[in-house]
């Protein structure tokens, strides 16, 4: 427990409540990514919002601002026109990541002077979580946990099956453009966390790490918070302590604990 | 004669810009069990489309004389991941659905009827397991519970007997003869042998629809209704297709 001083810094108290706050949001939120197969079009929405990191940085505006803009931008595009068929949807996702990053290393290129924060931006930094970030994060959170416990089997079961859904009478249409913007959020906010190169793992591997052990829906979402929360803390004071960076210690405690999530299924079955 | 549940007229759909049924007309009944057969891209699922309020039509009318709630759906396996991490359970639960609900349902009286129709179609001891790791004739009949729970008026069954055994398809239709005292049914088939004992009548849809009032048709008949179907003959299912039906 020697590493309960470190709750003396500031920083450090910042950076816990990020870790907290956002293993609950991406927790949630990344359990409908993995069950919908949305991973590749969360991958766009996050190097989208690149675009709105560069462009802010040229006007003097707080990044995460044009960072947000951008991410839902790409995030109903999708959403609007994959469902019109007018573009391949794997082809749209591309076109989106590409000229995102495109847009964001023209703007940056033509800022006088150096950008200080965008080794943060492309790979995160929880360290330097402020108490306006912890805001943000808060509502982010709290909306997020509301609409997962309200509607709860409305997304459910909009994501199995979306035509039977409807047959059903469930505003399909409206579900999916909720949870699309709390995707571009919550990512937009994770980018503090983990980075826009780093952030899909905060989404992706607790819930897949829990997916070793349960397929139940309502599972998934409970220990994918917990793992992430797991993952996050020990990442930090892994990073600390090591003096390495805290977004990839974090991915990478992961990681292990995906690994060891393995180690213990394959001795489960092994036993048997 | 009393009302029909559903009444199409000359109504026309398409996908985009391509056409895909043409002024079909159908009025479905409340004892009907219809079998619509047909080829692939003849336009089978749209016109169930339609039926659902899934796709809008062109032109024509549709008369519904049921709620949509009265609708029970099985739709084709490919339309759902068969890999989603859901249980058998709540798969069900999704067939009483009606609209966005925020409020808690009684969730006991709910899982008693999971309950009960899970008995119905002889799954029960499959209530929690992720349908990942069902069987294909499982993973069947979790859908068909998912489509009569809600009692409908009217079940919709799209291709229901693909990637299921001879033995469990037989029982399928035995399940369906008895649910059909309750409810019309409509049950698209790409085999329209095996199906022939059970249904009452025959929709032929290719770009149009010929209804037919019986359960038997004969290659010609079928080659008059613009209706290009194989004729399969396996295992020991009785066949009354190829009889010979007199057209009038």
């Amino acid at each position: 427990m020697e590493f309960l001083h470190l709750f003396e810094y500031e920083f450090f108290r910042n950076a816990f409540g990020a870790a907290f706050l956002m293993s609950v949001s991406c927790g949630l939120i990344g359990t409908y990514i993995v069950a919908r197969r949305m991973v590749f079009i969360s991958g766009g929405i996050t190097h989208a919002s690149f675009g709105g990191v560069g462009i802010s940085y040229f006007f003097g505006w707080p990044p995460i601002a044009g960072a947000a803009v951008f991410a839902l931008l790409a995030a109903i595009t999708t959403e609007n026109l994959t469902r019109k068929k007018i573009i391949r949807n794997d082809s749209l996702i591309a076109v989106m990541w590409s000229l995102g990053m495109a847009i964001g290393i023209i703007f940056i290129y033509l800022t006088p002077g150096y950008s200080p924060n965008l080794m943060s931006f492309l790979f995160g930094s929880i360290i330097t979580v402020t108490p306006r970030d912890l805001l943000f994060m808060l509502a982010l959170t709290m909306v997020v946990s509301l609409v997962f416990i309200f509607m709860y089997r409305t997304i459910l079961y909009v994501s199995f099956d979306e035509q039977f859904a409807r047959t059903r009478g469930i505003p399909v249409m409206l579900v999916n453009y909720i949870l699309i913007v709390l995707v571009a959020l919550t990512i937009v906010l994770s980018i503090r966390v983990a980075g826009i190169i780093l952030v899909l793992s905060l989404l992706t591997i607790p819930q897949n790490t829990a997916n070793l052990f349960t397929s139940s829906f309502g599972k998934i979402l409970a220990w994918s918070v917990v793992i992430g929360f797991i993952g996050a803390i020990s990442g930090l004071i892994a990073s600390y302590y090591l003096n390495i960076p805290s977004g990839a210690t974090i991915i990478f405690a992961l990681v292990v604990i995906y690994l060891l999530g393995r180690l213990v299924r394959w001795i489960g079955a092994y036993m048997n | 004669m009393s009302k029909p549940l559903i009444a199409l007229k000359d109504v026309s759909a398409s996908y985009g810009t391509k056409p895909v049924l043409r002024n079909i007309s159908l009025e479905i009944f409340p004892q009907d069990f219809i079998g619509v057969i047909g080829p692939n891209g003849g336009g089978k699922t749209t016109l169930l489309r339609i039926i659902l309020g899934l796709l809008k039509t062109d032109k024509g009318t549709m008369v519904r004389n049921l709620g949509k709630e009265d609708i029970g759906y099985l739709p084709q396996v490919n339309q759902f991941d068969d890999q989603f991490p859901i249980t058998v359970n709540d798969v069900v639960l999704s067939g009483l659905t009606a609209g966005l609900n925020l409020r808690r349902k009684n969730r006991k009286s709910s899982l008693d009827l999971v309950e009960k129709v899970l008995e119905d179609v002889g799954i029960t001891a499959l209530h929690n397991r992720p349908i990942g790791e069902l069987s294909g004739g499982e993973l069947q009949r979790t859908m068909l519970a998912r489509a009569i729970i809600s009692s409908p008026k009217l079940l919709i069954l799209d291709e229901p007997n693909t990637y299921v055994d001879n033995r469990f398809e037989q029982e399928l239709y035995r399940i369906l003869e008895e649910l059909n005292r309750k409810m019309a049914i409509l049950l698209v088939s790409h085999d329209v042998g095996t199906i022939s004992p059970f249904i009452k009548s025959i929709a032929c849809v290719n770009g149009s629809l010929h209804y037919h009032p019986s359960n038997k048709i004969s290659n010609e008949q079928l080659a008059v209704y613009n209706c290009p179907i194989e004729l399969v003959t396996h295992g020991p299912v009785p066949h009354r297709v190829m009889e010979d039906h007199k057209h009038d």
